[in-house]
């Protein structure tokens, strides 16, 4: 299986971006996906810098690909996703169906998280229009996977998001604004505040989402690591981890062991633990509410729910 | 323009029909549709006793099958297609695309709507799917501001679907699953969002506590007015910003973090609307009352009608908006991402 690093969701200094990427070119990911997934306002880099990281990872034995943007709306985000999907080098992930259109029958994409793809039907049409990649929506389960697997095309790789917050909502409102009491079109680029997107709590002051701008993530952490070799007997081509603002490079190289077979996958949380700050959930890989956490004892699988520990 | 109103049930498409409706959406009674709840939808003969008495009064009957079918599901959402194109509706409402792709191939004639639940947002994503599957009719999810509206029906050849009034999601339709990671259903797989099964509500010496799935979504001092705990109307709070001079402008209290319970009305812009091109006007709420129908079909009638008579001298009468606050979620209404400012 291979490990994979999603595009940056937040809002970090170029220099940071920048760096941080040096740093990717040496760690044990295969693929890498590059660009502004969320906010068309979030400029630290133009599309020249994103496509020169991209040289400069596949110089270095990565595969780049470009990831657009998820919500698409105005004109100006489609002349950004048509430069990017007219791009004749790299690989396109497309996160809406907009780009989808524009890549079909003219070049070999990635099917995004964001694009919905529910069923063997939907799979067979994106294998068509030329997807040679397509990632599980994450609210979809291990029994789904499972059977688009065995429906699934010849050629069609398959991807997991494995590990991160989860984007689980877009908006037309900048939620981080609406915070700082600012409008939307007078950001001050508030965003760029919180490294790893800004903490929400419930009025019992436990964490619940984490807001990045226009996009709302989970605020438990996706693991999946446990997970790994059910995923390799699923025949699960691809493992993704998402980037946080400190310990990526200690996750992935935790999850490359485990691929490898140096890591027991059990003994793999404990090492994750100081990169979850905010509890770890599994929850959609067993078709249940993602926040749920199941640890899978024999048969019985023992989750606890922000509730409190209960059986299932 | 066309005003296409909701139905979960028999009396309620006869209310929307009686009081102008030009088209009726409804649902069959199941999971195949975004409005899952107890109690509500159609089946098959109810379903073309609705057909029959809608043509009779010469009113369309659209039939919405816009949740996204896992393998498990294929089946059975196939023969509520078949099902569907079989009693005469004059458009299937569709958002998965296999459902779309199955659609042409077994019902070529059949007229199709891309459902807001299909999450198209923009020129490109409409062209696909005109081009992929012959659409007829998007409807918009309702992220997007006038402006951008008008640019889309510029650049488009199919008809544009917006909704005028109801309930707002303040996400994305068709990329949301808060629901999901919160109950494990949402409106794609499960056609729920936040659903009521996972409710909890709960007296405290505080005051009253609403909960989904144990997570608190709010709380109610005594005397305050309590809503449904749909996840993304809930109260939360946010923690400190290390960014000292930026923190003095967050809230240090619970606040209505994404949206706060209030009703997207579209009566204000509706000359502009139908300038624009906007084909339809769709009102939300297949789960309300025939009461509610009939109200809000009434007063959204009388104000289409109104400002194709004279849209220069168009302004929403008082009548018609008192009407429709007293049937909306919460106490104020809104124009949502039509209006700027509130993005």
């Amino acid at each position: 299986m291979k490990l994979s690093l999603g595009p940056i969701l937040y809002f970090w200094p170029r220099d940071t971006v920048l760096d941080f990427y040096r740093r990717v070119a040496d760690a044990p990911v295969d693929i890498v996906y590059l660009g502004e997934a969320v906010c068309s306002k979030r400029r630290a880099l133009r599309p020249e810098d994103w496509i020169q990281i991209a040289e400069e990872l596949e110089a270095a034995g990565k595969e780049a690909v470009l990831s657009t943007m998820t919500l698409i709306e105005a004109e100006s985000e489609l002349g950004v996703m048509r430069r990017i999907s007219e791009n004749a080098r790299f690989t396109v992930e497309a996160n809406d169906m907009g780009a989808i259109n524009m890549l079909a029958g003219r070049a070999r994409f990635v099917a995004g998280p964001n694009i919905n793809t529910y069923n063997a039907g939907t799979l067979a049409m994106l294998a068509a229009a030329g997807a040679r990649r397509w990632v599980l929506p994450v609210e979809l389960d291990r029994n789904t996977l499972r059977a688009l697997q065995a429906a699934r095309p010849a050629g069609l790789e398959t991807e997991v998001f494995a590990f991160g917050r989860l984007p689980l909502a877009f908006s037309a409102r900048c939620f981080t604004a609406r915070a700082h009491n600012l409008p939307k079109d007078e950001c001050g680029f508030r965003c760029g505040d919180y490294a790893d997107g800004m903490l929400l709590s419930s009025q019992e002051d436990k964490p619940f989402l984490v807001l990045n701008g226009i996009q709302t993530q989970s605020a438990e952490t996706y693991n999946l690591v446990a997970e790994l070799p059910e995923m390799k007997d699923l025949a699960v081509d691809v493992a993704r981890i998402s980037p946080q603002s400190s310990g990526t490079f200690e996750i992935i190289n935790t999850f490359h062991a485990v691929i490898d077979g140096t890591l027991e996958p059990a003994a793999a949380p404990t090492r994750l633990a100081p990169h979850i700050p905010y509890g770890a959930c599994n929850g959609h890989w067993y078709g249940q509410a993602g926040m749920n956490w199941i640890r899978e004892v024999g048969a019985e699988a023992v989750f606890s729910a922000m509730g409190g520990l209960k059986r299932g | 323009m066309e005003l296409v109103c909701p139905a979960g049930t028999l009396p309620a498409l006869k209310a929307a029909v009686d009081n102008g409706a030009d088209a009726v959406y409804i649902g069959f009674r199941d999971g195949t549709n975004a409005r899952n709840f107890p109690g509500l939808n159609f089946d098959e003969a109810e379903a073309r006793q609705g057909i029959e008495y809608a043509h009779r009064a010469g009113r369309m009957v659209f039939l919405a099958i816009n949740t996204y079918p896992s393998p498990a599901q294929w089946d059975k959402w196939c023969a509520a297609v078949d099902q569907a194109a079989g009693v005469g509706v004059d458009a299937l409402i569709l958002a998965d695309p296999g459902l779309m792709h199955y659609c042409t191939q077994k019902h070529p004639r059949q007229r199709l709507h891309l459902s807001v639940q299909g999450s198209a947002t923009n020129a490109e994503a409409i062209a696909f799917y005109a081009r992929q599957f012959g659409v007829r009719r998007v409807v918009l999810p309702r992220v997007l501001s006038l402006a951008q509206v008008r640019a889309i029906i510029k650049r488009v050849n199919v008809e544009i679907e917006v909704f005028g009034f109801g309930s707002l999601c303040v996400m994305a339709e068709g990329r949301c699953t808060l629901s999901s990671y919160v109950t494990g259903e949402s409106p794609n797989m499960s056609g729920v969002c936040s659903p009521a099964k996972a409710v909890r509500w709960e007296e405290t010496p505080t005051g009253r506590q609403s909960r989904l799935n144990g997570v608190l979504v709010d709380s109610y001092g005594p005397g305050e007015a309590a809503g449904y705990p749909t996840l993304c109307k809930g109260r939360f709070a946010v923690q400190q910003n290390t960014n000292a001079a930026h923190d003095a402008e967050l809230p240090h209290k619970p606040y209505y973090a994404l949206e706060e319970p209030a009703s997207l009305n579209v009566l204000d812009i509706l000359p502009q609307l139908m300038e624009a091109g906007v084909v339809a006007i769709k009102v939300e709420g297949r789960q309300r009352s025939p009461a509610y129908v009939a109200q809000v079909t009434r007063a959204l009638r009388a104000a289409l009608d109104a400002c194709a008579r004279d849209p220069q001298n168009y302004k929403p009468r008082g009548d018609w908006l008192a009407a429709l606050d007293k049937v909306a979620e919460g106490v104020t209404h809104t124009l949502g991402a039509y209006h700027r400012p509130w993005q």
